[in-house]
């Protein structure tokens, strides 16, 4: 289908493939033709007919006129979207149109950037013939996103067509007939599906708008600023609409590469964060346990001054790696400047053993849109819908075209597509991936040859076995390791695992960043085994887990809550207590900050701050600062380059935040990011024990602080967000439990208390305790051994 | 992007053998098998056909959900399909259906005045059951009868050319 025939629009000759329908050709060369149920990327549904246009094929006119969105080009076609004919078609069209929508214009969100509006404008009447009464259609709750103003709906079924083929979820429909049709759930129910934001976009009118933003603003006096998300690795292109040095809203931006035209609703309402009565607004300093706000040239002399009398070898900083990449870069510079290579961003892993092993540029190993084009997947360890939501995205399009998506993890996922799910204990995780590995004819040296030894196939590996393989062949198989893979105390045993299964069946290895900045991290040298541009450190720093098991005596935290954001919160609240010093640079105020911390310096959230974020598939991608940071609150890189400056440190003499980037460009070099592994990983033998294991995963609103405080997001309903015990019910049977009721669970000897849900989707021999949400702070390891037992405690036990 | 053409399946781990009666469940089989097994969900419309009739002429939210778990579709594009046609009901009906072809041929030729005579003869509005549950009063889409309009559809029997006094014998005749 690569020939190319030649159609006359309006006159002009344009070029088109054969199947293509006018609309696409005309859109890609200009021309415009009304449409409201047309969109690029959904089906075609040709049922509001206002892309009706003349045409004619071989000198012969068609009939009547045609919808652009449904009528396939062929040679010689000549098309007329202006002729008189035309027009009157389209004029027709847009009277029916208007019928049944209210004339609310003046109180509807959409007015100022809606297309009906738009549209009605070039070929509305100005007076109604319509005498009749117009109806009126009731209202559904969707939920805490998306408002509905269902009267004003004409029928497009862009938000159905979404929920059946780009969501894969079919929550919405129209149902009724004629004047009575209308689109709806049915039975009322939220809709919950992780990017269900975007049917606000798709809406050509104002029945379906952003909740949080409604009636806060008028699309005309917003201004618009380029960012990027920062939340997940993909690293979506997003457009924050400021008013008044606040960000309004945010909407997506256009990129193939990266995130098409749609966004996660985390990345779509995650800016609620930015003005919650939580920022930091000015310096703190805790004297005698209490807190005062002090000038920054106050805060910045004491940390200086303090920074310079502590102990550099027993100096710890721990990076979010949401941060970006100046700001990381700068951190590294001004630690290693004080002698300190402790610095890590790795913030929710626990099996470091395989860092000698690791590759220096750890990546997705592909660019992101290729996932698409991939005809096995091996995804180990990750709540892929959650973690990443457009990559998952990617993932069920490339099902959708028949690829095996296959997922060795410790829950069932409810995925959208098909898939082979190999669920186990995390300990079962290692076996099912040796199984995997076995059937494709590895035999193991080391360790490794007793674990895939005592490994055996089922049919479901086999078949995993020989889809990457077969895969492999065409260089389309990726292995792809995951949030749930990192927290897990066998890392580096799933890591050498991948690895196996990767060089046996030549599939790509990748990793599922963290953050939106997890790749950059490492490009920055924000590790303690790597330099900037991923050169290895001479010697190495030590990384996270050793500062969990030996507190250093300084502390720095960037960007995170140590009760939160770290794998094991009981040993980091202890951390951060056992240091002498905790200076803790934050955009947001915590009770857990405020708790441990000494020095609390405020610093810009995304937004708010120039910055670079390296996605998962490398690609590096600038923004700038839409707004000023709150208060006192300054862009990160500013309070380093301070900093750098009052330690007397060379080289912190930078005017901007380029000049910070173009430095870090000059080190990274030609550096490529690149998955080899550097060395064998150590073949210990798997730790995991027999008992019950905690499944900390970390749900899609809890991400990280700034998520954590968009008060819409937090009040959309996600299975298993709440805190709680999630049991198999077999298991709870088993065990003793049952729903509802209070547990303890108990980890590393801190007790915390809990309700028991029960779910069919988690392992059996597991309980997932959800990490990172209100009630998780003084648990332990976010993947480790936990006690559940009835609790007949006195406070929050009724009578009856 | 073109056309849809594939149907958007979803997998419901329901047991299927648990939904409706053995019955049931052997007769919608027999629609599913004229369709290609990707799509079985073409059954949709007999299948809710099949579970009203042995519902007593009424279709409850939970049945639905049932046909699209029985079928693998999603509960609401069967919502869809339900709420779309008339012969699909919602909620309880009387004993028979009497169903009054109100479109134009039979406007034309007089199925106004068969609703009218209805209405007071029987004090049942349109989409009313009697007092006495004997049958409910529907208004229908074109029954596809103009040639012999007016018609009313009763149960599951065409009747054709009505007059009112036609219609009362009929109605005289249900249970």
């Amino acid at each position: 289908m690569t020939d190319k025939i030649t159609i006359e629009i309006d006159g002009r000759t344009c070029e088109a493939a054969p199947g293509e329908m006018i609309i696409a050709v005309a859109d890609r060369v200009g021309i415009i033709i009304p449409r409201f149920c047309y969109h690029k990327k959904l089906s075609i549904a040709a049922n509001c007919r206002m892309c009706l246009v003349e045409a004619e094929q071989g000198g012969r006119p068609f009939p009547k006129p045609v919808p652009a969105c449904a009528t396939p080009v062929g040679a010689g076609m000549k098309v007329q979207t202006r002729s008189p004919k035309a027009i009157d078609a389209q004029q027709g069209t847009m009277e029916f149109l208007l019928i049944n929508h209210p004339l609310d214009c003046p109180i509807c969100d959409q007015g100022g950037e809606c297309e009906l509006q738009d549209v009605a404008m070039g070929y509305g009447g100005d007076v109604s013939r319509f005498a009749e009464r117009k109806r009126v259609v009731k209202d559904e709750d969707l939920g805490p996103l998306i408002a509905t103003d269902m009267t004003r709906c004409i029928h497009c079924t862009r938000c159905v067509r979404f929920g059946a083929e780009i969501a894969g979820v079919r929550e919405l429909g129209a149902t009724g007939r004629g004047e009575d049709m209308r689109i709806g759930t049915f039975v009322a129910h939220t809709v919950s599906h992780e990017l269900s934001g975007n049917i606000i976009d798709l809406c050509p009118v104002g029945a379906l708008t952003s909740k949080p933003y409604r009636f806060t603003a008028r699309a005309w006096e917003l201004t618009d600023a380029d960012s990027i998300a920062p939340h997940d690795g993909v690293g979506s292109n997003i457009r924050l609409h400021v008013r008044g040095g606040r960000v309004m809203r945010v909407h997506p931006r256009d990129n193939e590469a990266v995130n098409e035209t749609w966004i996660s609703d985390r990345d779509r309402f995650s800016y609620e964060g930015l003005n919650s009565e939580d920022r930091l607004t000015a310096p703190m300093i805790k004297t005698d346990g209490v807190w005062r706000e002090v000038e920054w040239q106050e805060a910045l002399t004491l940390v200086a001054e303090r920074l310079k009398a502590a102990d550099a070898s027993r100096m710890g900083w721990l990076m979010a790696p949401n941060a970006t990449l100046e700001e990381l870069y700068l951190a590294q510079r001004v630690a290693r400047g004080l002698g300190c290579a402790n610095i890590d961003h790795r913030l929710r892993q626990q099996d470091f053993s395989g860092d000698d092993a690791d590759p220096m540029l750890p990546w997705l190993g592909l660019p992101i849109a290729d996932l698409e084009t991939r005809e096995a997947i091996l995804l180990i360890g990750t709540e892929i819908r959650q973690e990443q939501p457009l990559l998952a995205h990617r993932i069920r399009k490339a099902a959708l075209e028949g690829a095996t998506v296959a997922c060795v993890n410790p829950l069932t996922l409810a995925l959208t597509h098909p898939a082979r799910q190999l669920v186990g204990t995390p300990a079962q995780m290692v076996m099912d991936l040796a199984a995997i590995a076995k059937a494709l004819g590895d035999t193991g040296s080391g360790t490794l040859k007793t674990v895939i030894g005592s490994a055996t196939p089922g049919d479901a590996h086999q078949s995993i076995a020989d889809a990457l393989r077969a895969a492999g062949e065409k260089s389309t198989g990726v292995v792809l390791l995951g949030a749930l893979a990192t927290a897990h105390p066998d890392y580096a045993l799933l890591k050498a695992l991948a690895y196996r299964i990767g060089e046996l069946s030549g599939a790509v290895v990748g990793f599922l960043p963290a953050a939106a900045n997890s790749v950059g991290a490492y490009l920055a040298g924000a590790v303690p085994q790597g330099l900037p541009g991923g050169r290895p450190a001479e010697p190495r720093g030590l990384g996270l887990g050793e500062m969990l098991s030996t507190p250093p005596s300084t502390l720095v935290l960037w960007g995170l809550e140590p009760d939160r954001d770290l794998i094991d919160p009981a040993r980091a609240m202890a951390m951060c207590e056992a240091a002498d010093l905790v200076i803790a640079c934050s955009a947001f105020r915590s009770p857990s900050l405020e708790a441990v911390a000494d020095v609390l310096l405020p610093i810009g959230a995304f937004a708010e701050t120039s910055g670079t974020f390296v996605n998962a598939g490398g690609l590096r991608q600038r923004f700038q600062g839409a707004v000023a940071p709150p208060g006192e609150a300054r862009p990160g890189w500013k309070v380093l380059r301070v900093l750098g400056n009052l330690l007397d440190l060379p080289g912190f003499e930078y005017r901007d935040a380029a000049q910070v980037r173009d430095e870090l460009d000059g080190l990274c070099g030609d550096a490529v990011l690149d998955n080899a592994r550097r060395g064998d990983y150590p073949t210990a033998t798997p730790g995991t024990t027999a008992g019950l294991m905690r499944l900390g995963s970390v749900p899609i609103y809890a991400l990280d602080p700034l998520v954590r405080r968009a008060p819409a997001l937090q009040r959309t309903p996600v299975q298993g967000a709440a805190f709680g015990v999630y049991l198999h019910p077999e298991q709870a049977r088993g065990d003793g439990l049952i729903a509802d009721q209070t547990v303890l669970i108990i980890q590393n000897g801190h007790e915390v208390e809990a309700n028991v849900f029960l779910d069919d989707a988690i392992a059996m021999g597991c309980a997932r305790i959800p990490a990172a949400v209100t009630g998780s702070g003084r648990l332990g390891a976010q993947i480790g051994p936990v006690e559940i037992r009835p609790w007949f405690g006195e406070t929050g036990s009724e009578a009856g | 992007m073109s056309f849809r053409n594939a149907p958007l399946a979803v997998i419901h781990d329901r047991d299927k053998t648990t939904l409706f009666t053995p019955e049931i469940r052997e007769q919608i089989d027999i629609w599913i098998a004229k369709y290609p097994a990707e799509w079985k969900q073409s059954a949709v419309m007999p299948a809710l056909t099949i579970v009203q009739d042995a519902n007593g002429g009424w279709l409850t939210p939970e049945l639905m959900n049932d046909v699209a778990a029985y079928l693998d579709m999603p509960e609401v594009s069967v919502y869809e399909v339900a709420t779309f046609y008339g012969m699909y009901d919602l909620e309880p009906q009387g004993r028979h259906k009497v169903c009054v072809c109100n479109s134009v041929s039979c406007l034309l030729l007089g199925s106004e005045e068969l609703i009218e005579h209805v209405e007071h003869k029987y004090d049942v509005r349109l989409g009313e059951t009697t007092a006495d549950g004997r049958f409910t009063f529907k208004e229908v889409e074109c029954l596809g009868a103009c040639r012999h309009a007016p018609a009313v559809l009763v149960d599951k029997t065409y009747h054709e050319n009505l007059s009112p006094q036609a219609l009362d014998k009929l109605i005289d005749e249900l249970e």
